[in-house]
């Protein structure tokens, strides 16, 4: 499906995706995780053919870039960050414009476009401008345009940034279903949750890949252990605890203060009671979600 | 290979964003009537009533003649009297009169010596027998003003004696053709189809492209299967119609308000400004992909105007500009225009006879095209 090896991209001085290799099977939701700044859109440009990559080599549904790039545009679909599609034109106009890019003719035309309008729900706002459209509308919209053509391979480059949870939901469902008829999809996000529905994913953290698998996998072979800790004065204990090496992370979630701890730590629960003062702290070792993961493979201190 | 669906997409894209765009469409229809209205009312450089004033030394019947005399020829008029010298000239650097008429107490031997009088033949020999009868003291800073005055130097003194005037015999014989009137309106109004076109078309297409980038569109174009000579094409084909109708429009109205003649062929009139419009789109194309926002490219069309209006020949003959600025007004495509356009309207010339002019704009077109594309191409990374 998609081979890159080694694929660099450097702006200036600057490094914006270093040395990434990647196998993403067909048929699969593949997840870029990354905070803002970390890569994901130059690599997603750099696979879509519209960035050229300083170094590296990358074959896209058997095509290897550059040079097939243009080959490429009729099979992949691409579902830009910002909403790129026209303000001024009703959502139809917008969409019989794709259309008549990717040479759909009369009747094939206003057959797919109904289609689209009913699985998008977009067939009351038909006639409506897309510069008047909410977030979500706009969201399906441009995800509509982006699928007209039937791409084998769709990219979609932070699609659920401008809506809301619900919004959010209800899109990864028609995600599912195109994924389902068989198409492949590169995701990239920076929420937890929406990693976790990806099949596959790569942490990416300053252009490079730190960790990837499946979600469970990455949980399971996380090199931490997570415990959880009721009790009063957490600020103050926080600052101790990350004053050692052996913690990778503190972070407070309402009441509990959530620390992950190196796996080389025998006995982690006796290791934090060693180390405060407050005998009567509630120590629970808990499952591992993916933000945990993330902040391990990241090495970033989660101060939050 | 070009795609005509994927062309036709882009156009038909355009229209209906034009057709939303009510600022832009208002724009194509008023900035060619307005300007036609008021500059084909307002240049004239066949000056007239230039505001002067006397200094009357003389106060007799003859100086009174002259001062009518001057007023006649219609070039000055007559506004203030001053007893002296002084107060004449401190009026002039006020700027209330352009310049002033002085006249000798002993206007009468003057002019009774006076060759201009035609009583006798102009006596031969090197030392003048005669002086000028008055003496006019002009502001000269605007040229053509002082030309106009200027102007009045050898005017004939016969009608002082209630004589009709003597029919000189000029050294040359002229004729002038194609403005026989002297209208200065005839050679404007033309000449406003180049100036107007250049602004209306790289104003509109500089902005094309610049557009698409800010609103974030091109991102998702050029993940299509769009070629970007294909984008370029589909997105001046629109104004190419509109820069027609705008010609159609000067042109029309220029010969129901001033009378303009059309005295060329509507064949050549078409095609020459279809090669002057896609050169001038062309144009706004390369400015498209060099500026990144469209404050950007609305600077730069202004930079391509001024010179299109200013050394093009339309306010300024060609001719007396020096060669640096000559080489400068050949690489704009509104030089060759005004040329053809002038040519076509004024003389009835045809294509074969301004080919020089026809060779160069599509010359500039192509290349134009080109860089374009190559530009646009580049500009994705």
């Amino acid at each position: 499906m998609i081979q890159a090896k080694g694929l660099t991209r450097r702006f200036g001085d600057f490094t914006a995706v270093d040395q990434l290799d990647l196998n993403i099977e067909r048929a699969r939701i593949f997840g870029f995780l990354g905070p803002n700044g970390c890569g994901k859109t130059t690599a997603i440009r750099m696979l879509t053919g519209s960035l050229q990559a300083s170094e590296g080599s990358v074959s896209v549904l058997g095509t290897a870039l550059p040079g097939g790039a243009e080959a490429l545009r009729l099979k992949v679909g691409y579902m830009t960050q910002k909403f790129s599609l026209y303000e001024s034109l009703t959502v139809a106009e917008n969409l019989e414009f794709v259309a008549r890019i990717y040479a759909l003719k009369g009747s094939e035309r206003r057959v797919r476009l109904r289609e689209l309008l009913a699985t998008y729900g977009l067939e009351q706002k038909a006639k409506a401008l897309a510069g008047s459209l909410s977030g979500g509308q706009k969201q399906r919209l441009a995800l509509a345009a982006a699928v007209l053509h039937r791409p084998e391979l769709l990219f979609l480059d932070e699609p659920t940034s401008a809506v809301d949870p619900e919004n959010r939901r209800e899109f990864w469902e028609q995600l599912f279903d195109l994924c389902d008829q068989g198409t492949s999809i590169l995701v990239s996000t920076h929420y937890m949750d929406e990693a976790e529905r990806c099949h596959n994913i790569a942490i990416l953290k300053e252009g490079q890949k730190r960790a990837d698998g499946t979600p469970e996998a990455l949980m399971e072979a996380m090199d931490a252990c997570v415990l959880e800790l009721e009790c009063d004065g957490l600020r103050k204990i926080k600052e101790t605890l990350l004053g050692f090496d052996e913690v990778k992370s503190a972070a407070q979630l309402g009441t509990r203060l959530r620390v992950l701890i190196r796996r080389d730590v025998a006995d982690p629960e006796a290791w934090i009671r060693q180390h405060i003062s407050t005998p009567d702290a509630i120590i629970d070792r808990v499952r591992p979600s993916l933000e945990d993961v993330f902040v391990t493979s990241t090495g970033a201190r989660h101060d939050a | 290979m070009l795609s005509l669906s994927r062309i036709m997409a882009i156009l038909y894209k355009e229209l209906l964003q034009l057709k939303r765009d009510k600022m832009t469409f208002g724009m194509v229809v008023m900035i060619p009537l307005v300007q036609l209205v008021l500059f084909g009312y307002a240049i004239n450089t066949n000056v007239r009533d230039i505001p002067v004033g006397v200094v009357d030394q003389a106060r007799n019947g003859l100086s009174a003649t002259l001062i009518d005399m001057v007023q006649a020829t219609q070039v000055v008029r007559v506004t203030q009297y001053y007893d002296d010298i002084e107060t004449a000239e401190a009026e002039i650097r006020a700027a209330r009169i352009s310049a002033v008429l002085i006249i000798p107490h002993d206007l009468a031997a003057r002019v009774a010596r006076s060759p201009a009088i035609g009583l006798e033949s102009p006596p031969t020999g090197d030392r003048p027998s005669a002086r000028p009868v008055a003496q006019w003291v002009v502001d000269g800073s605007d040229t053509v003003v002082a030309g106009a005055i200027k102007s009045l130097r050898a005017m004939p003194l016969t009608e002082v004696l209630r004589r009709p005037p003597n029919a000189q015999t000029p050294t040359f014989e002229t004729t002038l053709l194609y403005n026989p009137a002297q209208r200065t309106v005839v050679n404007i109004v033309p000449g406003l189809v180049a100036v107007i076109l250049t602004m209306t078309m790289v104003m509109f297409t500089s902005a094309a492209i610049v557009r698409e980038r800010e609103q974030g569109n091109l991102e998702m174009i050029i993940n299509t299967p769009v070629r970007s000579m294909e984008l370029m094409l589909g997105k001046i084909a629109p104004f190419l119609v509109i820069g027609l109708l705008q010609v159609a429009l000067i042109l029309g109205l220029g010969r129901l308000l001033f009378s303009i003649p059309f005295n060329g062929s509507l064949l050549t009139l078409t095609l020459a400004t279809i090669l002057f419009i896609v050169a001038s789109l062309t144009l706004g194309l390369v400015l498209s992909t060099i500026a990144r926002t469209q404050l950007q490219s609305m600077q730069m069309t202004i930079f391509i105007l001024l010179p299109s209006i200013l050394l093009s020949g339309f306010m300024f003959p060609y001719e007396g500009m020096p060669e640096v600025a000559q080489w400068i007004a050949e690489a704009l495509p509104a030089t060759h225009f005004m040329r053809m356009i002038r040519g076509v309207v004024l003389r009835d010339a045809s294509l074969l006879e301004m080919y020089r002019d026809a060779l160069w704009l599509t010359g500039f077109c192509i290349a134009g095209l080109g860089i374009a594309a190559l530009r646009f191409k580049k500009h994705l990374d």
